[in-house]
């Protein structure tokens, strides 16, 4: 059942993708729906297979090694999958009704957002090093893409700034590839840690992993390699800049973490673990510093998309040189942190979205009276701010205790002031955009309301993360399920 | 999982659902908002009621379960946190009653009511907490659900007066948030305990623990306005009337508070605290909040800021008692989470009724007002001469506990802070009382509205009634069994066996 599972995550969405390319679905409501449900419906049914057998290796048509595709999942690939699921699914659902369908850039929004759909799904779950590439590619060009869509001078111009990145990134991530596979002669992540574990092999210098992970940061976008995001995320479409902010950037990350995770202990030292992480720390203060200080809603957004990534790099440091029992509580505050930022952040740009649709300006400062005209939408960007801030009891507090105490545990204190700092600076974006909406300078309601259907979807989103706090304990749980080397089919 | 275990639970859920709802209700369906707020405040009521029967008969109620690996998430009624729980629960249905009347005709009252709820909620929820963790959930709960209350009226100074508050709160939050982790790190997941935790403890942990005492009491001492952490209070009284109310005699200020006696008394332990060196300091640190307070609310003109300078004094009366190494001085500094919610909850409701009524604002424009106004300025005058200390009032009682228990703690300092503070009170209370009822009336009043037969709207005229009968009631019947006084008394035999 499994494996059939996995190969519907990836082919249901090239399916979609080639059929919407061909056909023009101009009133595809029912098409896309149909397709989503397909994705929700096998996300949740491996992520249950997973709780209740186990991770999984598949070779894909029983190709071997160095030239199959090897797939595998284990409790942290599924829970992307269904992450990806759910806020993927939310974005569609919203844009099938946000994007204007009679104009002629709208029929291209569809292939895009299913190749997109697939790379996520062939980066969590792919096994080696080269389908993790063609993954990110794959995810990279139809990203680059969606931003351009619409064809504005700006977004074409923030899109091929997107794209010089993203190659850049792409090409030194290749460039350390090409050398792991010199050094080990496999491609296989599993098959590279356990030459290095035998011991069979010289852990030669770091030199590619430091490649690797340079291009994978900047395509997550970690300071000072982040200038392209704030363009791209603020001048996209809504849905797109919900998806590109909550799942594109993660995927690179994901990856990195990944090679961390497996190699970093062998291939690298103490001073690049805290290089990382002062990079994140700086990321972290420095991003949210410049969201408070924009102008724009949406900029603001992406910004503190900047600062929210740098929490992220604290995974190097707090997890090199530790005790396991650290390392776990490490990784798991950040792949809550992933996870609620993915919800909260995609909450708040559908709802920026709506919110800027309603008041017909993107600038804080026009939000004066929202709050007695428009209170959902604001509640439920208040709502994913919360999450943002890191209050309890959002997942993103759950994400900032974990680590917190793992910083504690592994006496590296500095880290508090970054964790602290950071939820300050959140804090205070967020409070600019409440106290621009408290305002209340007219009586009569001048504002678009938008249909309730896109006011709920961001609501459901920041409810999630909200819900993610209270729950973190099983959702963990699943997540700690391992990949067993064993069990493959 | 019995009913017993859910009664945290569902003392909870009446205001949270209660919120939910209002948010979801029109804004313009006004009487079934009003009948929800109010079923859901007297349900609560009896919750509450039947919980503290409960907890007097020895029950305890409690509800744990596994929020983050290695925390708890647990809400337990026990003898202090009724003593909060109480308090909120009677306080919420009389300033909803107060809000109903103040809040008609003005826009904006959905989602008013619905932050006041959720306001409320929290404060159950601190009441109730279990632990450090579960109780700054709630703690940061409070922040934001009151942020939406102080910036109301949308007007440059409220979103001023907000603007500070979130960034007091926030900071302190982060700053208890610090602690608390840390305290986490050292020790684990702590229940708050009677007789604590850290009783004889490593004397190796003894820099951290004083390290983490200092940064839990700075953190809680944001919301209990303790000088110098004080500076928002004064300008959120830029709030409606309901709101100052509830803030300054429930919600806010009663939260740091209260979290300073959970930490003193359930976390160090009196006892470990004590030999910590800590509870000293603490004291000198409200000592100097309570003159501090009181010297500048004599020099207010304006009464609503007046009465927040006070409550800046008056809540460190709290604090003082929680320092004072004997069990009577505790006994007084408890009650007076109680004494000090009813009476400053008066004073505002009374405040909102000149101001509404008559449009006064200032302390000079209350000439005569005692003769148009007398139900409210009774209620007023008992509520001042209670915060003066006048026997048999609730004030009285509070300050004679403090001050035999100081005496028998060999702190007679403490006595002379009370003496000085009540001549205070006497010194800025006195005047707006002669005011009110001695001097005669100089102009028209700012800005009058009449109600029929009444001074003012029934709405309005009904909550400080009632809180000034019981501000006598309390004083009264200090010794009768389920008063505060015995309350209080209770916990601190079940606390310390000094």
């Amino acid at each position: 059942m499994t494996p059939w599972l996995m190969t519907g995550l990836l082919f249901t969405p090239l399916a979609w993708a080639v059929l919407t390319l061909l056909v023009d679905f101009s009133n595809g409501r029912v098409v896309t729906c149909l397709g989503i449900l397909v994705q929700v419906l096998v996300s949740l049914g491996l992520w249950a297979a997973v709780a209740r057998d186990g991770g999984f290796h598949y070779l894909l048509g029983g190709w071997q090694a160095p030239l199959g595709i090897e797939l595998r999942v284990d409790g942290l690939a599924v829970t992307f999958v269904l992450l990806t699921a759910l806020v993927a699914a939310a974005c569609g659902w919203h844009a099938s009704i946000y994007l204007d369908p009679t104009k002629s850039w709208h029929r291209y929004f569809w292939p895009l957002f299913w190749f997109l759909w697939a790379g996520l799904n062939v980066v969590w779950l792919g096994g080696d090093l080269f389908n993790l590439y063609v993954g990110l590619e794959l995810i990279s060009l139809a990203a680059v893409g969606l931003v351009a869509l619409g064809g504005q001078a700006d977004a074409l111009r923030a899109a091929i700034r997107y794209l010089m990145a993203a190659l850049l990134g792409s090409l030194a991530y290749l460039l350390g590839v090409a050398l792991i596979y010199g050094q080990f002669g496999t491609l296989s992540l599993a098959g590279v840690t356990g030459l290095l574990n035998d011991g069979g092999v010289q852990a030669g210098q770091a030199f590619p992993l430091v490649l690797m992970l340079l291009g994978l940061a900047l395509k997550t976008a970690l300071f000072p390699m982040h200038g392209w995001l704030p363009p791209a995320h603020g001048i996209a479409k809504s849905p797109v800049s919900a998806l590109l902010s909550a799942l594109v950037v993660k995927a690179s990350f994901y990856i990195a973490a990944r090679l961390w995770l497996e190699l970093g202990e062998h291939l690298s030292g103490y001073a690049l673990a805290q290089l990382i992480g002062a990079l994140g720390g700086i990321a972290v203060t420095w991003g949210g510093w410049l969201a408070f200080r924009q102008l724009k809603l949406k900029q603001m957004v992406a910004y503190s998309t900047v600062a929210q990534i740098g929490y992220l790099f604290l995974l190097f440091p707090l997890t090199w040189g530790v005790t396991d029992a650290i390392s776990q509580q490490a990784q798991q505050g950040i792949t809550l942190q992933v996870i609620s930022h993915a919800l909260a952040k995609a909450a708040m740009f559908l709802a920026a979205g709506n919110l800027i649709m309603s008041v017909g300006s993107n600038r804080v400062g026009a939000l004066a009276g929202v709050s007695r005209f428009l209170p959902f939408s604001l509640f439920s960007f208040g709502l994913a701010g919360v999450s943002l801030m890191g209050l309890p009891p959002t997942g993103g507090f759950a994400a900032k205790w974990l680590l917190l105490q793992a910083s504690l545990a592994s006496g590296q204190w500095w880290w508090l002031a970054v964790l602290l700092a950071g939820g300050l600076l959140s804090a205070a974006c967020v409070f600019r955009v409440y106290r621009a909406s408290f305002i209340d300078n007219t009586d009569t309601d001048r504002f678009f309301h938008p249909p309730k259907s896109l006011e709920v979807i961001p609501m459901l989103l920041a409810l999630l993360s909200l819900g993610l706090g209270l729950v973190a304990e099983p959702v963990l749980s699943v997540m700690a399920v391992p990949f067993e080397a064993g069990r493959s089919q | 999982m019995t009913l017993s275990t859910l009664m945290p639970v569902f003392a909870l859920m009446t205001s949270l659902l209660a919120s939910v709802i209002i948010f979801a209700l029109p804004e313009n369906s006004h009487w079934l908002r009003t009948v929800i707020n109010l079923t859901a405040a007297g349900l609560k009521m009896a919750l509450v009621g039947v919980m503290i029967w409960g907890v007097a008969q020895g029950r305890e109620y409690e509800i744990a379960f596994t929020m983050i690996p290695g925390v708890e998430f647990v809400l337990r009624a026990d003898a202090l946190s009724m003593l909060f729980a109480g308090l909120s629960a009677l306080l919420w249905l009389l300033t909803t009653i107060y809000a109903v009347g103040y809040l008609e005709d003005s826009p904006n009252r959905s989602r008013f009511f619905g932050f006041f709820s959720l306001c409320v909620a929290s404060t159950m929820g601190i009441a109730l907490a279990g632990n450090l963790f579960t109780f700054f959930l709630f703690y940061e709960m409070l922040t934001l659900s009151t942020y939406p209350l102080v910036v109301h009226r949308g007007t440059e100074k409220a979103l001023r007066a907000g603007r500070n508050y979130a960034i007091y709160t926030l900071t302190g939050g982060a700053v208890l948030l610090l602690a608390i982790a840390w305290l986490h790190g050292l020790a684990g997941d702590l229940r708050f305990q009677e007789g604590g935790h850290f009783a004889g403890v490593d004397p190796s942990l003894h820099t951290p623990l004083i390290i983490i005492f200092v940064l839990l009491i700075t953190g809680l001492g944001v919301k209990a306005a303790l000088v110098p952490l004080h500076g928002w209070l004064p300008q959120a009284m830029v709030a409606p009337a309901p709101v100052s109310a509830l803030l300054h005699a429930v919600a806010v200020v009663k939260a740091g508070a209260f979290g300073i006696v959970r930490v003193v008394f359930e976390v160090y332990g009196l006892e470990a605290a004590n030999d910590l060196g800590l509870l000293t300091g603490l004291g000198m640190v409200a000592a100097f909040t309570i003159i501090y307070g009181s010297t500048r609310a004599l020099y207010q003109v304006d009464l609503k800021r007046l009465l927040a300078f006070s409550t800046v004094s008056q809540v460190s009366y709290i604090v003082l008692g929680v320092c004072l190494f004997g069990s009577v001085g505790v006994a007084g500094g408890l009650v007076h989470l109680v004494h000090q919610g009813i009476m400053k909850i008066t004073l505002f409701f009374c405040a909102g009724n000149y101001a509404e009524t008559l449009g006064v604002h200032r302390i000079d424009e209350l000439d005569g007002a005692g003769k148009r106004m007398p139900g409210t300025s009774v209620a007023f005058t008992l509520g001042a001469f209670g915060m003066i200390g006048a026997p048999p009032l609730a004030g009285f009682i509070t300050k004679w506990t403090m001050g035999t228990g100081a005496l028998a703690a060999g702190m007679d300092w403490v006595v002379v802070v009370l003496v000085i503070s009540s001549l205070l009170n006497a010194a800025y209370f006195l005047p707006i009382l002669h005011r009110l009822w001695f001097a005669e009336q100089q102009q028209c009043w700012p800005l009058e509205r009449r109600w029929g037969q009444l001074e003012t709207s029934a709405w309005l005229f009904l909550p400080p009634l009632i809180t000034a009968v019981l501000i006598v009631l309390v004083g009264l019947l200090a010794n009768m069994p389920f008063s505060p006084l015995s309350w209080a008394e209770l916990i601190v035999a079940r606390e310390v066996a000094l």
